[in-house]
């Protein structure tokens, strides 16, 4: 297959480009910008006026649910959720269940995914057996298998003497370990942020003090044992700062942020809306600015969807009692460039987050970027359309979701996985 | 999004549910307790009886047990005849089962007029108001008897009225709330309603342990000395302290609680002395409250229990007027 993607505005945050360029694909790989190589014949001429042409959104987490949750979602139906939004590569948190703590579950998942041959996925591996924070898992094994890195999902690990083991044998092979900071007893038994609301609600609240006091022993610990360590949805200030300490230190740390708390702060659950029931908790007003910022500046790298697929039984019931979790891969192109144009940022370097920087976080080397020889995963999306969300166009098995009803800037027009066309809307 | 707006209110801003007394206008809140002045007199006649919900059926659906508020609502549904059927659904076997939603579509089936809904979740009543406003059955009305931490409004509201009957108003009072806050879905509808009725100075008196973040935002002041809490207070209104809190991580002992927070007839002297003292019920003589002062001159206990009738059967026939 040979594409030929003509009058469309390239935009590359990898090699630092936004400029209106001509791109060629064939045999899965990108093969020259600006003009033809010598001979080539399309087999499909793309007329991107009026489009962006980047590369194929890489997400950091997104939970397809299988194996184990196939009433809630399928990797068919997220797949098809993930082409709708430009997503090209899934980076895939380890609490399916069983749990991908097994080389052969891992593989099985691979090879169920390529078979679909729509985006490409990279399985995070469960950090210890079962996510039980008792026995690790193997780690070089599932690394052959095919997973990127290493994690507890939203499951934290009380032990912390298994924790410091855990990161210590991860960092024997190098391998990245994703932790998302939660200390156990301090969040037991909340559902929303220690705060204002959840005071006015009579919610159990969170404390910033769970993340904090979490990723304090995190950083410690990578510090004591080299562990490449990689905070998952920063939810406050706090953290952040935190974050930056340690950089100061030496630390060479990074951490990323979910659409839900780059948008969103414990103002909007309202009147018990589940849909704002999340892990971690929306926090104040005061944290969502200062996540905004440090994703802006470049301190918090990566933004992600933290897609979570939840069927309707799971979200219809009392806020405290309701499934946390939110659908978001086919809004985070949107909610990307809401944030990018609120904060006013150049749209490479919005781009950037969900792009290259994602791409370094995931290790990946061959996609993220535009370059002649990458990977041909394109994201063709009309900057200027606008779309509201609602239960009828999300292709997402889950349908719930904060921003239902709102109207949100971007839409996806192709979106090209391995230099074939995965998906294509109508103008 | 069918969340953000406020469900109790109907589209003319008149009451269609009762779910909390936060955020509810002023205006509704004085009406149910003008409403209720006149229903007190009903209990001292020979036939108890209104005809204003004849032929309408009550569920009162408990999903947490409770004996005294599903009493008091009982006795106010009947006295304005209506059916009452009275539903004790342990959650454990919802918890099994049948969802919340499921049990609530099954009663609309049998043809509910209202729902009096206790449940152990906060929000729990919100869910319920907010389906039957998506099926389009606002027909049916829901009356919030207590939802996890958040809302008791037929407690706070009978609390206002039990206020206004001895102390006359609101604008001039100073109200000390005093003990277990954190946990109190009473203490949340008081304070909603104290501050909506214009009460300058309420605060709010307890351990640290007991008393939730921020709650200075909800328009109240901190004490944590019950001395200074209750200094030159026209209110003292005490709170439970469930048995499960007394020992543990909130509390050392109750001994402790009750020389520290314990309303005693020394600490109560600090307060007016024409001061009134209340309590929701049930009391723990000897960890929150004496028996001297519970049975004292200034304690209207016994009273709030009376005006609760009268403050429910406001609220019913209220929500079945519109």
């Amino acid at each position: 297959m040979k594409i030929a993607i003509r009058n469309g505005r390239l935009v590359d945050p990898a090699h630092d480009m936004d400029a209106p360029r001509a791109i060629f694909i064939a045999d899965g790989k990108i093969v020259a910008h600006g003009a033809a190589p010598d001979g080539f014949t399309p087999d499909r001429d793309i007329d991107a006026s009026g489009l962006v042409v980047a590369p194929g959104l890489i997400d950091v987490a997104a939970r397809l649910r299988e194996p184990g949750f196939e009433y809630r979602a399928t990797l068919e139906s997220e797949m098809e959720a993930a082409m709708a939004g430009g997503v090209t590569s899934l980076a895939i948190p380890p609490d399916t269940d069983p749990v991908l703590d097994e080389p052969g579950l891992v593989e099985m998942l691979c090879y169920r995914a390529k078979k679909l041959n729509r985006a490409h996925i990279y399985p995070v591996g469960a950090l210890t057996i079962g996510l039980q924070g008792q026995r690790l898992s193997e780690m070089a094994e599932l690394v052959e298998a095919g997973c990127v890195a290493f994690s507890q999902a939203n499951v934290p690990i009380v032990d912390t003497n298994v924790l410091l083991r855990a990161m210590e044998y991860a960092a024997t092979f190098g391998f990245r370990v994703w932790l998302q900071p939660m200390a156990p007893f301090l969040a037991r038994g909340g559902v929303a942020h220690d705060g204002e609301v959840a005071t006015r609600l009579g919610l159990p609240g969170i404390p910033v003090a769970a993340e904090t006091v979490a990723l304090f022993t995190h950083l410690q610990l990578a510090q004591l044992t080299g562990a490449r360590l990689h905070v998952t949805r920063l939810s406050s200030a706090a953290g952040l700062s935190l974050i930056e300490q340690a950089r100061a230190d030496g630390a060479d740390v990074t951490c990323d942020v979910s659409i839900n708390h780059l948008h969103l702060s414990e103002m909007d659950i309202g009147y018990f809306n589940p849909n704002c029931h999340l892990i971690p908790p929306l926090r104040s007003q005061r944290d969502r600015d200062a996540l905004r910022q440090g994703l802006k500046d470049g301190r918090i790298n990566a933004l992600c969807s933290d897609h979570t697929p939840v069927d309707d039984d799971g979200k219809q019931a009392p806020f405290s009692e309701s499934e946390a979790g939110a659908t978001g891969l086919e809004l985070l192109l949107p909610l990307t460039l809401k944030w990018g144009q609120e904060c006013r940022l150049s749209l490479k370097d919005t781009l950037s987050r969900v792009t290259a920087d994602a791409a370094r976080i995931v290790g990946i080397t061959k996609a993220g970027h535009l370059a002649v020889g990458a990977r041909a995963d394109l994201c063709l999306f009309d900057p200027g359309a606008w779309t509201t969300v609602n239960r009828a166009t999300l292709r997402s098995q889950g349908k719930n979701s904060p921003f239902l009803g709102l109207e949100l800037p971007g839409r996806v027009r192709y979106t090209i996985v391995e230099g074939q066309v995965m998906f294509a809307a109508e103008a | 999004m069918p969340s953000s707006r406020n469900p109790q209110l109907n589209r003319h801003g008149q009451l269609q549910h009762l779910l909390t007394l936060d955020g509810l206008p002023r205006d509704i809140l004085t009406a149910i307790l003008d409403i209720a002045a006149p229903f007190t007199e009903v209990a001292e006649r020979e036939v108890k009886k209104l005809p204003l919900l004849r032929g309408k059926s009550v569920f009162n659906l408990f999903f947490e047990n409770s004996t005294r508020t599903r009493t008091t609502f009982e006795i106010a549904a009947k006295r304005l005849s209506a059916d009452v059927i009275n539903l004790n659904v342990s959650t454990s076997s919802t918890k099994k089962g049948e969802t919340l939603l499921d049990t609530v579509d099954n009663l609309c089936a049998m043809q509910a007029d209202m729902f009096v809904v206790r449940h152990e979740a906060s929000g729990a009543p919100f869910l319920i108001a907010q389906h039957l406003l998506a099926t389009g059955r606002d027909h049916i009305h829901v009356v919030n008897a207590g939802d996890g931490r958040h809302a008791h409004p037929t407690q706070g509201l009978l609390d206002m009225y039990t206020i206004r009957h001895y102390k006359g108003g609101f604008e001039h009072l100073s109200v000390g709330i005093v003990g277990d806050v954190q946990h109190s879905r009473v203490a949340r509808s008081q304070i909603a309603a104290l501050t909506t009725l214009g009460v300058p100075d309420v605060r709010v008196i307890g351990p640290k342990t007991l008393l939730p973040t921020d709650v200075e935002r909800m328009g109240v002041r901190v004490c944590h000395d019950i001395r200074e809490g209750l200094r030159d207070v026209d209110v003292v209104m005490m709170l439970r302290l469930q048995n499960e809190r007394m020992n543990g991580a909130l509390l050392p002992t109750a001994q402790e609680y009750y020389k520290v927070w314990g309303l005693t007839a020394e600490k109560l002297a600090l307060a007016k002395p024409d001061a009134i003292v209340m309590h929701p019920g049930p009391m723990n003589r000897g960890v929150e409250i004496d028996s001297a002062v519970a049975d004292g001159a200034q304690a209207v206990i016994l009273d709030q229990v009376t005006f609760g009738i009268a403050v429910r059967m406001a609220v019913m026939s209220m929500l079945a007027g519109q």
